[in-house]
């Protein structure tokens, strides 16, 4: 345990904790909008979010991204990637949902159908971009592709990391700041539309009573639609944000990011969208301070904890259930 | 076919499983023509074949377990593979002379260097052990229903990797080697139990699997069985008609977790070395998909959703890159048109055709 280390640097890793868990807030968002309607948590949200990592990567190598510092050129890439990645993100949501979902809520299958079916749609999408992976590896010159093979795929960097300015004595970079910026915006733009429009009144309709919403004329089936894209597009933002900030990608990334980021939505409270966004802020806080004290051996055992923790005293999460009970 | 099976007389109904047995106990030497290209070792770069059914029989032994918890108890454990682990090395721990803990047994006691807990009573051990952590995880959360259990318990299966594979005690990410078996520790001697042939491995295993299997089916139709299926089917209602849940799920909980660590115990004796990586979530993954995708809540459906998913991708080894994918479709697929599994418990069918009637009359 390495307490000094915390303590003499604790706002750095505030910060630091804040841009991981603003990415985990915004993959948390979909599992969030797809219980909070359905009452199904969708465990292959996590290859949505996978998805969306590559088509941002593909965007950023067909415009030919380079490393740059100019606020318009960082801007029209970020903007373009974000473009990518919702799309595509989107589009796999949509699709999981009309091919295996569908199906089953026809036949009102319980849960751990859906579960298992995601757990299948999961390994089939991580196949496909294994392969692409192994494609994206493979030697220019015709040899064999084994060396790097699945295991990583390097993304053009956007952003020269540079420190903006200082807040006491922690460093603030601009990719720290593109990061909480964007998942932020990007999530008041979210509440306002469940909350303000009328098709996030429906949303909140049929969360609140899909019977009742249905008398009331509201179509459940394109409201699940809506749903599913919507996670999509924050998935899609997401992964945006991680390529940002990580520059790399893989065909497993989403598996322990959607781990996470369903943590981070159970903590908050599943089903309830501002509760993403305390849990997904929460727990990369607590994770940067685990790494830390142990020396990063015990991070997501970190996680996990605070997770059982929270749900033995509060078994609804921090701030409850509550997409259909928001402004009802 | 159900129904002309019990009107048949018992000495047929006994016949048929007793044949049933024997062929599983022959299987190592299977040579019956026309059925040999089931033999995995006939395929291309195929593997050894006693090996493979010990695995399924490993695999079996586990899924009989888990549908404990998933299948009659209705709690879904995504962090089963934490008992199968703990089975693992409570074996390795205790009975291998490498292991750190015998070591400072060793020292304490002052002991001889070749002393470690024989493999006899490192059995009984690792299964008391594994009920004791089914215990303890479960008596905190075992009041969460549903989806929030599936989290933490993957959180519990999860949190004992990382403590494996951070802890010293633990021998860290090397493991442990120099695991013994029912012969004591590996070596030349071990005539029977030996690391060349492991036919008498997988006797081993189909034995303890089966005995596992009549226990399991007479608790199943016992008191504790019936309650398991009313507290799925309805916590509240059953809580009404006066059955603790709590209990019996904690009950669930404990059995399904010693047969776990059976079966893990089992695995570590016969590969005689593990490390935290044998012990990944996606195991626990493939653990609930055997069972569901076999038909939760019958046994012979989750042994044969086990073997199916241990065996098929030793079978088609030359196919190796599609493995995973084929795997994935055909999950998808048996979902979205068998929802209740290959072989389906007759309960739980009929308990899914009421839904989905339910669905098309709350549609109209």
């Amino acid at each position: 345990m390495n307490f000094d280390q915390l303590f003499a640097h604790i706002g750095q890793h505030t910060l630091d904790g804040l841009s991981k868990g603003a990415i985990y807030a915004l993959i948390a968002l979909g599992y969030t909008l797809v219980y909070g309607v359905l009452r199904l948590i969708n465990f292959a949200h996590s290859e949505v979010f996978m998805v969306g990592t590559f088509a941002v990567l593909g965007t950023w190598t067909a415009l030919g991204v380079t490393g740059t510092s100019s606020v318009t050129m960082i801007l029209v890439y970020c903007v373009a990637g974000l473009i990518a990645g919702a799309l595509a993100s989107g589009g796999t949501a949509l699709a999981v949902e009309r091919i295996a979902y569908r199906p089953l809520r026809k036949k009102n299958a319980p849960s751990l159908v859906f579960l298992i079916t995601a757990i299948g749609v999961s390994t089939v999408l991580m196949e496909i971009f294994g392969w692409v992976l192994v494609w994206l590896n493979r030697d220019v010159m015709g040899r064999d592709p084994k060396p790097f093979g699945r295991l990583i795929a390097g993304v053009p960097t956007v952003v020269e990391q540079k420190v903006l300015f200082k807040v006491g004595d922690a460093e603030v970079t601009n990719i720290m700041v593109i990061v909480i910026v964007a998942a932020i915006a990007m999530m008041i733009g979210l509440d306002i539309f469940i909350n303000r429009t009328r098709l996030g009144r429906g949303v909140r309709a049929v969360a609140q009573n899909p019977d009742t919403a249905a008398l009331m004329g509201v179509n459940k089936d394109r409201v699940i639609m809506l749903v599913f894209v919507l996670g999509g597009i924050m998935a899609g933002g997401a992964a945006m944000l991680y390529n940002l900030k990580l520059g790399t990608t893989k065909f497993d990334v989403g598996f322990l990011l959607g781990i996470k980021a369903f943590t981070a939505a159970v903590l908050g409270g599943i089903g309830n969208l501002r509760g993403a966004l305390l849990g997904g802020l929460l727990l990369g806080v607590v994770e940067v301070y685990a790494a830390t004290l142990t020396q990063s051996n015990w991070e997501d055992v970190a996680a996990f904890v605070v997770l059982v923790v929270v749900l033995m005293f509060r078994p609804t999460g921090l701030l409850g259930e509550s997409l259909g009970r928001a402004r009802a | 076919m159900g129904e002309r099976w019990r009107k048949l007389p018992m000495w047929q109904r006994l016949l048929a499983p007793a044949a049933g047995i024997v062929f599983l106990y022959y299987l190592p030497y299977l040579a019956i023509p026309g059925l040999e290209y089931v033999r995995t070792d006939f395929a291309e770069a195929g593997s050894n074949w006693s090996g493979v059914l010990f695995t399924c029989a490993v695999y079996a032994l586990v899924a009989i377990g888990l549908n404990v918890v998933v299948g009659l108890a209705g709690l879904l454990d995504l962090g089963y593979v934490g008992f199968f682990a703990i089975g693992a090395y409570t074996v390795g721990l205790f009975g291998s002379v490498e292991s750190p803990v015998v070591k400072m047994i060793q020292r304490t006691f002052d002991l001889p260097e070749t002393w470690a807990l024989a493999w006899g009573l490192c059995i009984p051990l690792a299964i008391a052990l594994t009920m004791i952590s089914g215990v303890i995880l479960g008596g905190p959360t075992l009041r969460l229903r549903g989806d929030y259990l599936a989290i933490v318990t993957m959180g519990f299966g999860e949190i004992i990797r990382i403590v494996a594979r951070n802890s010293e005690w633990t021998g860290g990410p090397q493991g442990i080697s120099a695991i013994p078996g029912p012969e004591g520790p590996p070596s030349q001697d071990n005539v029977v139990f030996g690391l060349i042939d492991p036919t008498p491995w997988y006797w081993l295993a189909i034995t303890v699997a089966l005995l596992l299997v009549v226990a399991t089916r007479r608790l199943e139709h016992s008191r504790v069985g019936r309650s398991w299926l009313a507290v799925r089917e309805d916590e509240d209602a059953a809580a009404v008609m006066g059955v603790q849940g709590f209990k019996y799920k904690l009950w669930a909980f404990a059995i399904g977790a010693c047969l776990g660590g059976m079966s893990g115990a089992l695995f570590a004796s016969r590969q005689t070395f593990i490390d935290p990586t044998n012990f990944g979530l996606a195991l626990s993954i493939t653990f609930v998909a055997m069972v569901v995708l076999g038909g939760a809540g019958n046994m012979f459906g989750v042994a044969f959703g086990a073997v199916l998913l241990t065996y098929l991708p030793e079978r088609f080894r030359e196919l190796q890159d599609w493995r995973p994918f084929a795997v994935g479709v055909a999950i998808v697929i048996v979902m979205i048109f068998k929802p209740a599994g290959l072989i389906p418990s007759r309960r739980r069918a009929r308990e899914l055709k009421d839904r989905a009637e339910e669905a098309v009359a709350a549609n109209v």
